[in-house]
């Protein structure tokens, strides 16, 4: 209850900063644009997916960490008050988080319904980037929270931090991914291979864009692994278990750092 | 007066000519509790010309050998069962009409090809509003012409290639005419070899155990409007010049060699109008020169086109490529096909004049379909931002892609 409290007033705080409707907006301007240009198909589809796969990550885990550096103040006049640590830290997490993927999801959410994308479009499509995308939030705003607790301190090095974890997970992964399969491509190497993205959470997320739109082209592919796993219900199975624990980790061991912080 | 008399005469004469005809042709009547209670009996008494209708029931006979023109009809549900013991109808004469029966359960073997009904060394047989089903071949036409096979039911339920036949097998024909049949189940919906001058049009082939089609060396055929889905290895057309493969539809055919429509040797042949929608590869080209490939619909394929580089000459103009995974595929820096005023989903340049064309040129070959050539495992990487960047650095400087593959004029909006 009191975590709604908190996660009241940063609501507050945060469309008192505008910040939040412009994040917003820039994913309203882009649906829409996107929908008008692509047409109401999967075309438009799959450019809103790729955007949200390349700015979610990035905006997330930069503002968690920022944010926590912003509302330092804040935080510790609510320490002040007669509150338990946990409650703290979800209404906190959960202040920010919470709006991100609201600006997310109407943003995206609301192109679709003034144009009439949501009567002719795959339902499931449209489902399944808007649960992702409120997922990748909930994600990386937990992970740059993480690493804005960890370097409470250096703010240069919290935001350094977030910015090359980026970097790597979004462009630096895939290439050693690459570079893998062009060194041992002789061998067996797809069992490896998927293990190998089920531990990077935009490969994850870029995974399960794949099984909703590209899946004839994954069929086309001759390994058996690669089939039995996109081909059934168990690749979005494990795709969403490992996500789920993306999830878990950062927040598990944002909180518990938060609860031995000295401020 | 002169000319009334003259036309009173032409009458008379065609009146005369009606009768003797009618006088002639008998119906002779099989019916499972009346005089003649077989079907085999009934063709044996029936003579040149005559008609032979079939009551309701079920009629458990195999080889029935028709050997003079004839027309066979069905009443009401007619089931006519081989047993699994060789071949159920086998149709050796001109002119014989075959309608309203369902032929079942010929013989399934290594040796011969048995099926529910043989056409063989005939002109002008009739099948049409026939059911076969579970047959090993359905259809069998060896060395005949001018037939029509037209609102046939054929279905089939075995799991293994070996273990059936095709549902429509014509070899050696002439002027065949199919039109509106369904397939569904066998080894081929149809498969043609030596077949020239055929009409095919508006059939159904669906879940097929190999393909959709099958013909090789069939000059001067003619499809059109017809649907092949879900089949085991899609379509597939070889050595043969041309035909004309017009609005058809080839859809949902998954699998690592699952095509569309696959051609090989097929020469100055005419694909036009045609969609490809949600396969594995859409049109996949091999050994194929001279073709009109024009105002086909491309749409979420994972592949829309492969073009091995041994084709030459190909046009491809006015189509819409929408939505695929990779737009179009090749193995060589080599290119001798042409690509114009096509639709591509995927162009990112811009028009400025405004007169409906890119004012820059569209490269179809992304850079990472040529790294997926090569190491098919990286097809992981689809969507990577890695692979966009490395796409995009591509498309300024091609160093790995044909230089010459390219549609210097892409169009802005679809082609209707």
């Amino acid at each position: 209850m009191k975590a709604m409290t908190i996660l009241k007033y940063q609501w507050k705080d945060l469309f008192r900063g505008k910040w939040i409707i412009g994040y917003g907006l820039i994913y309203l301007l882009m649906a829409d644009a996107m929908i008008r240009f692509g047409g109401t198909g999967t075309k438009a589809m799959l450019s809103i997916s790729n955007i949200m796969l390349l700015l979610i990550p990035l905006v997330g885990m930069i503002y968690g960490a920022l944010y926590l550096y912003q509302s330092r103040e804040f935080t510790e006049l609510l320490l002040a008050q007669p509150l338990d640590r946990p409650t703290l830290f979800w209404g906190l997490f959960g202040g920010l988080a919470a709006p991100l993927a609201l600006a997310y999801t109407a943003g995206i959410g609301i192109p679709m319904l003034y144009t009439g994308m949501i009567l002719t479009a795959n339902l499931q499509s449209i489902f399944v980037i808007l649960v992702l995308g409120n997922v990748l939030t909930l994600l990386f705003t937990g992970l740059g929270f993480w690493l804005g607790l960890k370097f409470f301190n250096d703010r240069i090095k919290g935001l350094g931090f977030a910015l090359v974890s980026w970097l790597f997970l979004a462009v630096i992964y895939d290439g050693l991914v690459l570079l893998a399969i062009f060194l041992l491509g002789d061998y067996p190497i797809e069992e490896p291979m998927l293990g190998m993205a089920m531990l990077n959470p935009i490969d994850l997320a870029r995974i399960t864009v794949l099984l909703e739109f590209d899946i004839s082209a994954l069929m086309g592919y001759t390994g058996a692994v690669f089939n039995r796993f996109f081909g059934s219900m168990l690749g979005i199975t494990v795709a969403s278990g490992c996500l789920a624990l993306w999830l878990g980790i950062p927040l598990w061991r944002g909180k518990s750092l938060f609860n031995e912080k000295d401020f | 007066m002169w000319a009334n008399n003259k036309i009173t005469g032409l009458l008379l004469v065609l009146l005369l000519a009606f009768l003797t005809q009618q006088g002639w042709a008998t119906q002779i009547t099989v019916s499972k509790n009346g005089s003649i209670s077989s079907i085999k009996e009934g063709v044996d008494r029936a003579e040149p010309g005559d008609t032979l209708i079939i009551k309701e029931g079920r009629y458990e006979e195999h080889s029935i050998t028709v050997d003079k023109q004839m027309t066979i009809l069905g009443e009401g549900n007619v089931q006519i069962d081989g047993n699994r013991q060789g071949f159920v109808i086998i149709i050796r004469a001109d002119d014989v009409t075959l309608k309203n029966v369902e032929v079942m359960h010929a013989s399934t073997s290594f040796m011969e090809d048995y099926a529910g009904i043989l056409v063989k060394e005939t002109d002008g047989a009739v099948i049409e509003n026939v059911t076969l089903t579970d047959n090993y071949f359905g259809i069998y036409l060896a060395k005949s012409s001018n037939a029509l096979i037209k609102n046939n039911h054929i279905t089939a339920s075995m799991k293994r290639e070996t273990q059936s036949g095709n549902a429509i097998h014509l070899w050696y024909s002439k002027d065949i005419r199919i039109e509106d049949n369904y397939m569904k189940g066998h080894r081929d919906g149809l498969y043609f070899e030596f077949v020239d001058g055929a009409t095919i049009k508006g059939n159904l082939s669906e879940e097929n155990i190999r393909y959709g089609i099958h013909f090789m060396y069939s000059d001067n055929c003619r499809y059109e409007d017809n649907t092949f889905r879900d089949n085991g290895g899609g379509v597939a057309v070889m050595y043969t010049s041309n035909v004309e493969i017009i609005n058809n539809r080839f859809e949902d055919n998954w699998g690592s060699s699952a095509y569309g429509l696959l051609l090989k040797e097929i020469n100055r042949s005419k694909i036009v109008g045609n969609e490809f929608y949600n396969n594995s590869v859409g049109l996949y080209i091999e050994a194929t020169s001279r073709n009109e490939i024009r105002h086909n619909t491309f749409h979420q394929n994972g592949w829309a086109v492969k073009l091995m580089a041994n084709s030459t000459d190909n046009m491809f103009t006015e189509n819409n490529f929408i939505a695929n995974s990779f737009e179009v595929a090749t193995n060589s820096m080599k290119n001798y096909n042409e690509f114009n005023n096509n639709y591509w989903s995927h162009y990112e340049g811009y028009d400025l004049d405004r007169d409906g064309i890119g004012d820059v040129p569209h490269r179809p070959v992304r850079l990472f379909s040529i790294l997926v050539e090569k190491q098919p495992q990286s097809l992981l990487l689809l969507r990577s931002l890695l692979i966009d960047i490395l796409d995009a650095a591509e498309r300024i400087m091609p160093v790995l892609t044909p230089e010459t593959l390219v549609d210097s004029q892409p169009k802005m909006t679809k082609v209707s």
